[in-house]
């Protein structure tokens, strides 16, 4: 039985961010749009516009992550919200409560929004189907499943460079099997239109039947960079990096690693873009980290933008 | 007690027969098929027009949660449900806690069954204590405490040498042994099929290959030591071609598959629908289809409900922390007919009578006098849901809580005796 997508309402406006996969091109660009108007809000003097004064964002990690919860904390503060941070890994949960009871009673404390990180796929999911009509979920990464926002906040940065998503040609290199920041990148890039989205890694890092989402399979990074606009590099976990699915960091690097040589195999013009935080030596050389192609501190900018143009988005919707 | 069942029609999944007739029944046996026996009076009438009369239902797999997970089911509550299913035997694996692999156990399971006099129930004893998968249990005690075959539930045996000499010893007194093909090392972590679905929610996988490694060394095991062996709850379509082969290499081996994945796919995992976290996982299509196609052609014998009563907060997760299994005791017989749809109605429900009672060793159920009355007496054309409220059993998780499912039971007889009247039902 085909159900329902849970993020979308009646008429087919976004109710969560839970995944990139099932939305329309139009509700992509309506979120790169809204986020392009609030870049120049961003590079204000006073950075703030009151769309979400009064409403209260809660910020639900499960999982810890400084940097993420950092971002959608000053996207919502910049939006004029109240934000309560709440750091559930080293609290509730540990003391036997459930997921769906936490948020059962933040959700009678009146709660807007809910930012949510957690180490399973699916949390969100369920998180959204158990809130009150009056309360949006933003899924801020889970378990191997999503990403959504960093997925759009990596098209808005191509869009940026490379205005016309319909003759680009993308790669998207590394562990493809534990990211979800991949899975997200891909659904944003085939449902853009990009006709040629690439993934390059070992068949140890690689989910089986990947190509059943529109992408092309590489195990050679040479041929996967060859002719490329974009290369967007993703982060090796360190637990990953000594044991069954890779011998080393070292023989990963020589293989898989982005190095000034590879980089040249792509298009003279082509971006390169990384999720953070970076392994240098591992994943990406310094040269081109630090190189005049890379655009990873640009990509945490936009972050913010298209973090408040969700939110906006969702507020406005009710 | 004498019964007359009157104008029922008369399925004999043994003898491939239905026709309408009338059946009398005395002192726990089929009596007669069409006219009375010579001074028979009836004690009950029952009005079987429009009804299908069935041998009862073989259920290959229930667990009835007794003794150690009280909180999730008991006897009472899951022999209750079985009835009402139509289902008047199951057999139930040795997972409980304290696992099944002391005598006394047993006893005390059988005891307690008996009294309860509502389905049979045949216990598999644990092939290794505790199901560590170390030492053998007593074999020859626990059989002669009832169990009708030895096995590991779920718990992994990753010790060939174990798994090896567990099948000599139990060949050498000719008692068969239950396994579930699943390598332990290969599905460490998974939650669902290693495929599309999987990659799709960035579920951890489990590949097709855990089952057909471990079913490979079973079969090859199997033949060495000369074990009676049944398979259970195949998922693969590989797994059912390996099976085929054997058969046809005359290997004495009989297997069967869960009513969940002749009928589910990875598919109806969905949005982390949790109701689908089940073990084996729900595989891809075209396993699917090779499962249905296996039970047709008679390489698997017996399609079983896989029952296994889940408390709510177990799926009330997200779905790699949820609970494994579903409720089905109550949905076996719907679950059948869909799957013979296209077929006649003997042809559908073989997989759960003759099929599965070929599994146990019994005599293959038939409606000619002189057999024990275990009777299932069903509406075909009742449509219901398997809603909680609609539910007898104490879980109340089922994937196909809002299917629209086809024949519900009317009457279930056991041993001549009226065991369950839909009039009671709720």
């Amino acid at each position: 039985m085909a159900a329902h997508n849970p993020q979308l309402g009646p008429d087919g406006e976004l109710r969560h961010l839970l995944s990139i996969e099932g939305l329309p091109r139009a509700t992509l660009m309506q979120i790169l749009d809204t986020a392009r108007s609030f870049v120049s809000v961003t590079e204000r003097e006073i950075k703030k516009v009151p769309l979400l004064r009064g409403k209260s964002v809660f910020n639900l990690f499960f999982e810890s992550s400084t940097r993420t919860r950092t971002t959608f904390e000053i996207a919502a503060k910049r939006l004029s919200a109240d934000v309560v941070n709440l750091n559930i890994a080293t609290s509730s949960q540990s003391k036997g409560e459930t997921l769906l009871d936490t948020v059962a009673n933040l959700s009678a404390m009146h709660a807007d929004m809910f930012v949510v990180r957690h180490a399973s796929s699916g949390a969100p999911h369920l998180i959204a189907r158990h809130v009150g009509p009056e309360i949006h979920v933003i899924n801020a990464g889970d378990g191997r499943h999503a990403h959504p926002t960093q997925g759009l906040l990596d098209v808005y940065t191509i869009r940026h460079y490379k205005p016309e998503f319909s003759n680009l040609t993308v790669a998207i290199v590394g562990d493809l099997l534990h990211s979800r920041v991949a899975r997200s990148e891909i659904h944003a890039l085939t449902t853009l239109g990009v006709p040629e989205v690439r993934v390059v890694g070992p068949r140890t890092l690689m989910p089986p039947d990947i190509e059943k989402l529109g992408v092309r399979v590489f195990h050679d990074m040479n041929e996967g960079l060859r002719g490329v606009d974009v290369v967007m590099m993703l982060r090796l976990q360190n637990e990953r990096m000594n044991g069954a699915l890779l011998p080393s960091s070292q023989e990963y690097f020589r293989s898989y690693g982005l190095t000034p040589a590879r980089l040249a195999l792509a298009k003279p013009d082509a971006i390169v873009m990384h999720p953070g935080p970076m392994n240098r030596g591992v994943e990406i050389d310094s040269e081109v980290a630090d190189g005049p192609q890379s655009v990873i501190l640009p990509q945490v900018t936009f972050g913010i933008a298209v973090r408040m143009a969700v939110m906006a988005i969702l507020a406005g919707n009710g | 007690m004498k019964l007359h069942i009157r104008s029922g029609r008369l399925v004999d999944p043994t003898l491939g027969t239905d026709a309408v007739a009338d059946l009398f029944i005395a002192d726990g046996l089929i009596a007669a098929v069409g006219a009375p026996p010579p001074g028979f009076v009836a004690d009950r009438v029952i009005d079987a027009a429009g009804h299908v009369v069935c041998p009862g239902l073989v259920d290959l797999s229930v667990r009835l949660r007794e003794p150690g997970f009280e909180f999730r089911a008991t006897l009472d509550s899951e022999l209750a449900a079985a009835v009402s299913g139509g289902i008047t035997r199951i057999v139930c694996p040795p997972d409980t806690d304290p696992p099944l692999d002391e005598p006394g156990l047993v006893e005390m399971l059988s005891r307690r069954a008996a009294s309860l006099a509502l389905a049979r129930v045949h216990p598999l004893g644990a092939l290794t204590h505790g199901l560590g998968g170390e030492r053998l249990t007593g074999m020859v005690e626990l059989s002669e405490a009832g169990c009708v075959g030895f096995s590991q539930g779920d718990a992994p045996l990753s010790d060939q040498q174990v798994l090896m000499r567990a099948m000599a010893y139990a060949s050498t007194f000719d008692l068969p042994v239950w396994l579930r093909p699943q390598e332990e090392s290969l599905a460490r972590g998974g939650v669902a099929h290693d495929g599309e679905v999987a990659t799709r929610l960035g579920l951890p996988g489990i590949p097709a290959v855990a089952e057909t490694v471990a079913l490979a060394g079973i079969l090859l095991l199997a033949r060495a030591t000369g074990v009676r062996v049944h398979i259970c709850r195949l998922s693969t379509a590989e797994g059912v071609e390996m099976v085929r082969r054997a058969r046809a290499d005359g290997m004495r081996l009989t297997c069967d598959v869960s009513a969940l994945h002749v009928h589910l796919s990875e598919m109806d995992i969905g949005y982390f629908d949790a109701r689908c976290r089940l073990s084996p996982p729900l595989r891809s299509g075209r396993d699917r289809a090779a499962l249905a196609r296996g039970l047709q052609d008679g390489t698997i014998d017996a399609m079983c409900s896989d029952h296994t009563p889940v408390d709510d907060d177990g799926k009330q997760v997200p779905f790699a922390e949820a609970a494994t299994g579903a409720t089905g005791i109550e949905t076996l017989l719907s679950l059948a007919l869909r799957a013979g749809e296209g077929g006649s109605l003997a042809q559908a429900l073989a997989p759960v009578t003759t099929g599965p009672s070929r599994a146990l060793g019994l005599p293959a159920p038939t409606l000619a006098p002189g057999a024990i009355a275990d009777l299932c007496i069903f509406d075909p054309d009742h449509w219901w849901k398997p809603s909680p409220a609609a539910l007898v059993s104490s879980g109340k998780s089922t994937p196909f809580a809002d299917y629209e499912l086809r024949g519900r039971t009317v009457h279930t007889i056991i041993d001549g005796r009226p065991v369950f009247d839909a009039g009671t039902r709720a």
